[in-house]
């Protein structure tokens, strides 16, 4: 009940949407929207977690063996939660925003959650790769149609990357099909799927270079930055919060377990592509004059972390993963918030033509020193819990041959991100005022409202993380034991 | 056999109601109500109700692979009158003979999907080829249409020389024109029916506009008037692929193995050819040509394929394909400017018209919950459960990847460029039918099920 509550709240209230032709009762209704599908997020995580009330499975293509399954297990609850709590965070911190036919934006948001919520509930193959490319449309629409000048090329080129490692998915997905025992999609049965090693091994490639393009992973990286720039930042926003997720959701629940050899395999290989892309995303954000890109490029080397942590497959790092997706979700929210709001008011992303805004709008220096801290993993702060499980997990992996090395330079890429975030905040928050920044004045309510919120969460999760571990707990054990290096207890 | 004697008779009736009419809107409803009765004594068959008794002495089989996809035939054609029939008027004088050379084609394509002989085959492609030609010129005072129509009459006058030539090797080598006889006996393949067998497969794609065979597609479909153009890209080219797929199903299936990979480097061909060329295209009505190759490229995959799900896929391809194409013709024919830049804007000045677009656009490059995702699932899942030509799936899979560049451009221009007002005559009726069109494809591109049960309970 709960994760068809999920998907057809956001789906229906955006087809909806369309129709309100008021810029301010469009902006209301996806606002009630998105509450209403976080009150029942939460409520999947309390009052409801019976079986039936987290599972539903309805008929939808018996005869090729798909059904419209979806689950909230412990990382879709986790997920869920995360797309759930980003997008009223979003819609309220650009409440002042107004956009050209706002009715088709906030329609094409709420469809776009909707995609995301699929994504992270199906448990059938098919269904799977349904919402994968229906998260795209929407996004690519609002991009193309609400972005910067150069939005149309760069949209494109995300559309056609993302598109692209899709359809290899899509291969992939149906030879899996036609060995699996039952010639299913379900999840359980791409689970049994048997598959001779030397398969197994390209199969792993058409897959991963989906979920890589999607995070995304050096070499096929080169769309992201872009994108992040041109895109409106309200979107940019769900794209780096929540939707690069689902390359990793990808690879833990639809690569990993279904292909554990080649994940064991192959696991170095995308390691070395993982840190390769962490220390030259990292020297590069050094470089950047723009706030965006500079986000976007701190975002890349985030993402190569957490897909290292995946691929060195222990248990440590793969809690780490799992509680770090969230974090840097709400991380990467908050610093683009702040990145918006300086934007609206000064109308430049320059770093160099920003400073002293420390001394104009000290309620958002404060802020905004908290969320950049949690960027930068400093203890309290809930991506240290993150980053210290995926460090442990890295270092201490018996299934990577070069678990030191890995962890030594993805070591060295976290003193790179502090340099720039410091370096960063120095520029921009403090120093002397300019011609431009001297009439400056503090953030909002809706705004201090938001990144208060979003500050809380990072302190709480940083201090007591308890109950986001144990929730994902139970679901990195099975997805370990698929891949066979634990068993449960 | 009821559609293709009623189709035969209604083309003579539509002939001679422009004589006795002079209304345009007469011949029009004429027209619609062939094309009803039509539908109806198709499905009637279906159920059994033969209307005429004919000893067709084995030469066709009228069989629900056929029936069912002469149904989808008559279909896509009762949409396209209902949404270009008045575009059609603006051609020439002679609307009544248009009207009438279409219903010739429909009975050339009721032969071509339940021939059981070879003659019946030639037959079928021959009722189905020589109206088109006539079709193709009938902009008299366009020298482009001229050169269009001759350029097309040579060129399938030589195809049809090549057909007759492969089938009368074949009838040396087996001594039968009829599939059952010539799927009988050895699979060895001897010189004079190899020759036979490639002389046909070259011949059929030519008619399919497969490549290397396909210079003439992007001439004729430029050159003819654009809602002929729309006719010949869908209806007809449907009814070529079943040909296509029955002859070498029927005929030729246990020799499978040694023409799979000959058939494959053809399927590469088009899928390359027609994705590459179509995105140096300038004006839409080409790229639609060059895109109708490449969309022929995904459908040769069933013939790749040659199994259950292959067969199946492609009914449900020409479905999907057709109404798709028809709709983004149907858009087409109303403007203006048939360059990319004059689709400028029209999200702005005709919402209704740029959203169904839209749908028709993403169904054609394949976007999930759209007919032709399922299409596409349905050939690339055929292909790989084959197993031997993953090569192919891996290229078919990256050439899709191409083709959304040139679909989305047109998206492109509509939504996120500004552009002048357009006058365009369209009517609440035309927008509703292509709103109802669009439903439809999202429909079985969410709910393929029941489209699905009617094809399993067929095969």
């Amino acid at each position: 009940m709960i994760p068809v509550l999920l998907i057809v709240i956001p789906l229906l209230s955006g087809l909806a949407a369309f129709f309100i032709k008021q810029e301010k009762s469009a902006k209301s209704w996806a606002l009630f929207s998105v509450m209403v599908t976080l009150v029942v997020s939460i409520l999947g995580l309390t009052v409801m977690k019976s079986n039936s009330d987290l599972h539903a499975n309805a008929e939808w293509l018996p005869m090729l063996g798909s059904s419209f399954a979806v689950g909230l297990d412990g990382m879709g609850q986790l997920l869920g939660l995360l797309t759930a709590v980003a997008f009223p965070m979003i819609f309220i911190a650009t409440w002042n925003n107004s956009y050209r036919n706002a009715h088709n934006f906030y329609a094409l948001m709420l469809l776009s959650q909707a995609g995301l919520m699929g994504v992270f509930l199906a448990y059938d193959a098919l269904l799977f790769y349904f919402f994968w490319e229906l998260a795209l449309i929407p996004a690519y629409f609002l991009c193309s149609q609400w972005g910067g000048e150069r939005r149309i090329p760069v949209t494109f080129k995300f559309f056609i990357y993302t598109f692209i490692g899709s359809l290899l998915m899509l291969i992939g997905i149906i030879y899996v099909y036609f060995h699996t025992p039952g010639q299913s999609f379900a999840m359980e049965e791409f689970y049994k799927a048997q598959i001779a090693p030397r398969d197994q091994d390209w199969l792993f490639w058409l897959f991963f270079i989906a979920f890589a393009i999607k995070m995304p992973i050096f070499p096929f990286h080169t769309w992201q930055p872009d994108t992040y720039e041109q895109s409106p930042t309200a979107t940019t926003m769900v794209l780096s919060g929540v939707m690069v997720k689902m390359g990793l959701f990808g690879v833990i629940r639809w690569l990993a377990p279904v292909l554990p050899m080649a994940t064991w395999a192959q696991g170095d290989t995308v390691g070395l592509l993982c840190v390769i892309g962490m220390i030259y995303a990292s020297l590069i954000a050094m470089q950047q004059d723009d706030l965006k890109r500079l986000v976007a490029y701190s975002s890349i080397a985030h993402m190569g972390l957490m897909c290292l942590a995946i691929f060195v497959s222990s248990d440590k790092s793969m809690q780490g993963v799992m509680i770090q997706m969230f974090n840097h979700g709400i991380n990467i929210i908050g610093l683009w918030i702040v990145v918006e709001l300086i934007e609206r008011q000064l109308h430049t992303r320059k770093i160099s033509e920003l400073g002293g805004l420390a001394q104009k709008a000290p309620g958002l220096a404060i802020l905004l020193v908290i969320v950049a801290l949690a960027n930068v993993a400093l203890p309290l702060t809930n991506a240290f819990i993150g980053e210290f499980l995926l460090f442990t997990g890295i270092f201490t992996s018996t299934v990577s041959k070069h678990s030191y090395v890995f962890a030594a330079v993805a070591g060295v890429s976290i003193i790179l991100s502090a340099v720039y975030t410091l370096n960063m905040i120095q520029r921009v928050f403090y120093g002397n005022t300019n011609n431009l920044t001297a009439g400056v004045r503090d953030i909002r309510f809706n705004e201090k409202l938001v990144l208060g919120i979003l500050v809380i969460a990072i302190l709480v999760v940083g201090v007591y993380p308890r109950p986001l571990l144990e929730l994902t707990q139970g679901t990195v054990d099975a997805i370990l034991s698929k891949m066979l290096i634990k068993h449960p207890l | 056999m009821n559609a293709i004697i009623i189709s035969a008779i209604w083309g003579v009736v539509m002939m001679f109601s422009g004589v006795f009419s002079k209304s345009n809107a007469v011949v029009r409803i004429m027209a619609l109500t062939g094309i009803a009765l039509l539908l109806f004594v198709n499905v009637l068959e279906w159920n059994g109700v033969q209307l005429f008794h004919v000893n067709v002495r084995n030469m066709l089989s009228f069989d629900s692979f056929g029936l069912f996809f002469n149904t989808i035939a008559f279909g896509s054609t009762a949409l396209y009158f209902l949404l270009s029939g008045r575009d059609m008027e603006k051609v020439g004088l002679h609307v009544a003979e248009y009207y009438a050379l279409i219903f010739f084609i429909l009975c050339g394509i009721s032969i071509a999907s339940s021939f059981n002989t070879l003659l019946m085959l030639f037959l079928g492609i021959e009722i189905i080829s020589i109206p088109l030609y006539i079709i193709t010129g009938t902009d008299k005072r366009n020298l482009k249409s001229n050169e269009a129509s001759l350029k097309y009459f040579l060129m399938g006058a030589f195809s049809t020389g090549l057909m007759l030539m492969g089938i009368t090797l074949i009838y040396g080598a087996k001594g039968s024109f009829n599939m059952d006889d010539i799927s009988l006996g050895t699979y060895a393949m001897t010189p004079m029916l190899g020759a036979g067998l490639l002389l046909l497969l070259f011949s059929m794609a030519f008619k399919v506009s497969a490549a290397p065979f396909h210079f003439w597609t992007p001439d004729v479909y430029d050159g003819a008037p654009t809602v002929f153009t729309s006719f010949m890209a869908t209806i007809v080219k449907a009814g070529a692929f079943i040909a296509f797929l029955r002859l070498f199903e029927g005929s030729f299936e246990g020799m499978h193995p040694q023409w799979q990979t000959l058939v494959a480097i053809i399927t590469a061909a088009t899928l390359f050819i027609g994705n590459i060329t179509a995105v140096f295209q300038q004006s839409v009505k080409r790229m639609l040509a060059y895109s109708s190759i490449a969309q022929a490229g995904f459908m040769m995959l069933a013939l790749v394929a040659m199994n259950g799900m292959a067969k199946e896929g492609l009914v449900y391809y020409t479905l999907a394909y057709s109404l798709a194409t028809i709709g983004v013709f149907a858009i087409l024919i109303k403007m203006k400017d048939y360059t990319f830049e004059g689709f400028n804007g029209l999200a702005k000045h005709q919402p209704v018209l740029a959203a169904t677009n839209t749908i028709f656009l993403l169904s054609l490059a394949g976007i999930p919950a759209t007919a032709g995702f399922m299409a596409k699932f349905y050939m690339l899942s055929a292909a790989v459960s084959n197993g031997h030509v993953m090569w192919l799936v891996i290229l078919g899979v990256l050439c899709a990847a191409i083709s959304v560049y040139y679909y989305f451009r047109v998206i492109q221009a509509m939504y996120f460029k500004d552009g002048d007002t357009q006058q365009m005559d369209t009517t609440p009726g035309f927008k509703g039918l292509l709103v109802l069109m669009a439903a439809f494809v999202v429909l079985i591109g969410i709910f393929p099920q029941w489209i699905i049960d009617k094809l399993y309970n067929i095969f």
